[in-house]
């Protein structure tokens, strides 16, 4: 039997979004096809392991819990995170969890050093906090043709790709990375990052398939009666005005 | 003394607010809002008309219920009030509450009962420079609106730096960002809840304050009560949780009939007879208390006006359709979502439930919070969730993800249409609970007015 083995990154700290929403659909959405489902919290100073897990998670959290776990990611997780990266494990970063990936994360005068499993900056402007609905518009391989993910997103944080790096998905409505390339998240193969929370899986159901899809390498799911999923990712469409 | 009402910044705030009236769209905080922009020291000037002063409550739950427990011991005692309108807690609010209360050389009150909103807690407490000031809970909420906690929690250390020496100030001594806030200042009436019985068995899913307000260090909790609040200790710094001096003791808690508990403060016991649900009402009874105790009530005062209470707007409010049973249980932020439905785990049987949805600004625009909220305690007792509002359909999914058969969910996002596919689905004898956000519940209270089943629909 399939299982996906799923690690919570700083489930404490980093969960200020109600980033159980999207532990709660890739455990449910496993359950139903009967793939065994594990999910493990690692927290700060906990030591990572690089091949136990096929999907990475790392959430949203409040400004000082977010420092915390920056210099812990980069001091004790990061060699295992890029190990896992390599062999193509899944990493899901969201909100505060995204800012995380790059290189750095700029709050006034200091510098918060990132991860770096991609090629990103954040700069924390004066500006207002970006704030709203958004819908992104997404290519992403298995899946037919573009797709349609919808969230909610609170950041006061620019996130500027670099130059050979491809954002997850193109803004439909709402701000996206910086309010202004247009750009939303980041893709680079199985790592994924992006602003959209809400949470963003029970908006995106067939978004968690595709995650789960690629963290165990299937082709394709057994189907699941999807109703009240469909509604759902309507009306976070619908309140995004796509 | 001249009349105030010859100024003409107050001439012509009174004269919008009497238009809005006859309008029929009652007193809003549309009036004080006119005059602080007209007069920026209004409230002060006049708040200062008060014989009395002014007492101030602050908090992410139970702002409004508290203020009603208040003002229930308060006029008890036969003291007159000015008080706020239920959610107008904005400066506008207190503004327009004191405009209204104005009559030739005074008041029509001695004693101005406000509660008021986390953010402008600041600018009214410097304003009003009240006698009492209460300060009791800060849960995760609407962060679209109101960024981080932590955020409001230092905002709040400057307001209490800022108040007046001579304010009596009350806090929580079971959260710990509140109880914190005494941390440099003497004299605080620390109040808290007393009964191991009452304890849940961990921190809940949405527990905010989990990590020392000092030093970062998790928190160890000897009890949990509600939330994050509870009996806690920082391993590393030492910091705890400070000796309640007003207390609620052997609390029973009897569903949505109300709880039963001792108030203690020093030598002093009084039993009371909430007619009010859940932990979260004892909480804000413990509130009004401390907030009548700073005003030199006593606590026999206290447990009396705590007894003759009414339900505020929504707050576990019934209303009869028919021979049908509606209860209106209003639900704001995962806290509180998790003490109605640990409220209603109390009451025997399998519920019928209204879930009502909405995203307005009031409600926040973010609906995150419901993945937050521990649904999953109350959906083994669900027969039948109806959902319904702005966002109908986001919190069936979150129903069927706790647990509920997707074939017990219904959704029907026009507000009237689900109200009575849930009222002709009820078992004979059963009530139906409405579980709404905040504009929610005025659209569900219109709806029920507009069909004569309410009187008033901003009773």
């Amino acid at each position: 039997m399939a299982e996906l083995r799923v690690c919570a990154l700083y489930p404490d700290l980093m969960n200020i979004y109600a980033d159980r929403g999207n532990m709660l659909m890739l455990q449910w959405r496993c359950a139903w096809r009967k793939i065994g489902f594990r999910l493990v919290g690692v927290g700060l100073g906990d030591e990572l392991s690089s091949d136990e897990h096929d999907l990475f998670y790392i959430g949203g959290g409040q400004d000082r819990d977010q420092l915390l776990c920056a210099r812990d990611l980069v001091e004790v997780k990061s060699g295992a995170l890029h190990a896992a990266a390599e062999r193509g494990a899944v990493v899901l970063a969201v909100c505060g969890g995204y800012q995380l990936l790059g290189h750095a994360y700029v709050l006034g005068a200091q510098e918060v050093a990132g991860v770096g499993l991609v090629d990103l900056r954040t700069v924390r402007e004066e500006g207002p906090r970006l704030i709203g609905n958004v819908a992104i518009e997404v290519e992403l391989d298995g899946e037919p043709g573009p797709r349609v993910l919808a969230g909610f997103e609170n950041h006061g944080g620019r996130t500027v790709l670099g130059p050979g790096e491809q954002p997850l998905g193109r803004v439909l409505r709402g701000n996206g990375n910086d309010g202004a390339s247009g750009q939303e998240g980041v893709r680079r193969g199985n790592v994924i990052g992006t602003y959209l929370h809400g949470p963003l899986l029970p908006k995106n159901a067939w978004f968690a398939d595709w995650l789960i899809r690629r963290a165990l390498g299937l082709d394709a799911l057994e189907p699941l009666d999807d109703e009240l999923e469909r509604q759902a990712h309507l009306s976070a469409r619908r309140a995004a005005g796509v | 003394m001249t009349d105030p009402r010859l100024d003409p910044r107050i001439a012509l705030a009174r004269g919008v607010a009497g238009v809005l009236r006859l309008g029929g769209r009652g007193a809003t905080s549309l009036p004080g809002r006119l005059l602080m922009r007209l007069d920026r020291g209004a409230l002060a000037r006049l708040s200062g008309r008060l014989p009395q002063g002014s007492a101030v409550i602050s908090a992410t739950n139970g702002k409004t219920t508290t203020a009603a427990m208040a003002a229930s011991i308060l006029t008890g005692a036969g003291v007159r009030l000015v008080h706020n309108r239920a959610g107008a807690n904005m400066a506008g609010g207190v503004a327009s509450a004191l405009l209204e209360a104005l009559r030739r050389g005074g008041m029509t009150g001695e004693l101005g009962l406000f509660e008021v909103d986390e953010f402008w807690l600041e600018q009214v407490v410097g304003e009003l420079a009240p006698r009492a000031l209460v300060l009791s809970n800060l849960f995760r909420d609407q962060l679209d609106r109101y960024g981080e906690l932590e955020t409001i929690a230092d905002r709040w250390v400057q307001v209490v730096e800022g108040a007046p020496a001579d304010t009596a100030l009350a806090l929580n001594a079971d959260d710990p960002l509140i109880a914190d806030l005494g941390r440099s200042r003497s004299g605080v009436l620390y109040f808290g809840v007393e009964d191991p019985t009452v304890a849940l068995p961990g921190l809940e899913h949405a527990s905010d304050s989990k990590h020392c307000r000092r030093c970062g260090t998790p928190y160890r909790y000897e009890a949990v009560y509600l939330g994050h609040l509870g009996v806690y200790r920082c391993p590393n710094c030492g910091a705890e949780r400070p000796q309640p001096t007003l207390a609620a003791e052997r609390v029973e808690l009897r569903g949505l009939r109300g709880a039963r508990f001792d108030l203690r403060h020093g030598q002093h016991r009084a039993a009371v007879e909430l007619p009010l649900p859940g932990l979260y009402n004892v909480y804000n009874a413990l509130s009004a208390t401390a907030l009548a105790l700073s005003l030199g009530r006593s606590l026999a005062e206290a447990a009396a006006g705590l007894e003759r209470v009414k339900p505020a707007f929504g707050r576990a409010e019934t209303v009869m359709i028919g021979e049908r049973r509606l209860a209106i249980l209003l639900v704001k932020n995962p806290a509180g979502a998790n003490e109605v439905a640990r409220t209603l785990t109390l009451e025997a049987g399998e519920h019928d439930l209204l879930g009502i949805l909405n995203d307005k600004v009031a409600d926040g625009r973010d609906v995150s919070w419901i993945w937050d909220a521990d649904f999953e305690v109350l959906a083994p007792r669900i027969r039948r969730a109806t959902c319904t509002g702005t966002r109908a359909a986001e919190l069936g999914l979150r129903l069927k993800y706790a647990g509920v058969p997707p074939a017990r969910i219904r959704v029907e996002p026009a507000l009237d249409a689900a109200l009575d596919a849930a009222l002709a689905g009820l078992p004979d004898g059963r009530p139906l609970y409405a579980v709404p956000t905040y504009t929610a519940m005025l659209s569900l209270r219109e709806l029920l007015a507009a069909r004569g089943q309410v009187r008033d629909s901003f009773a």
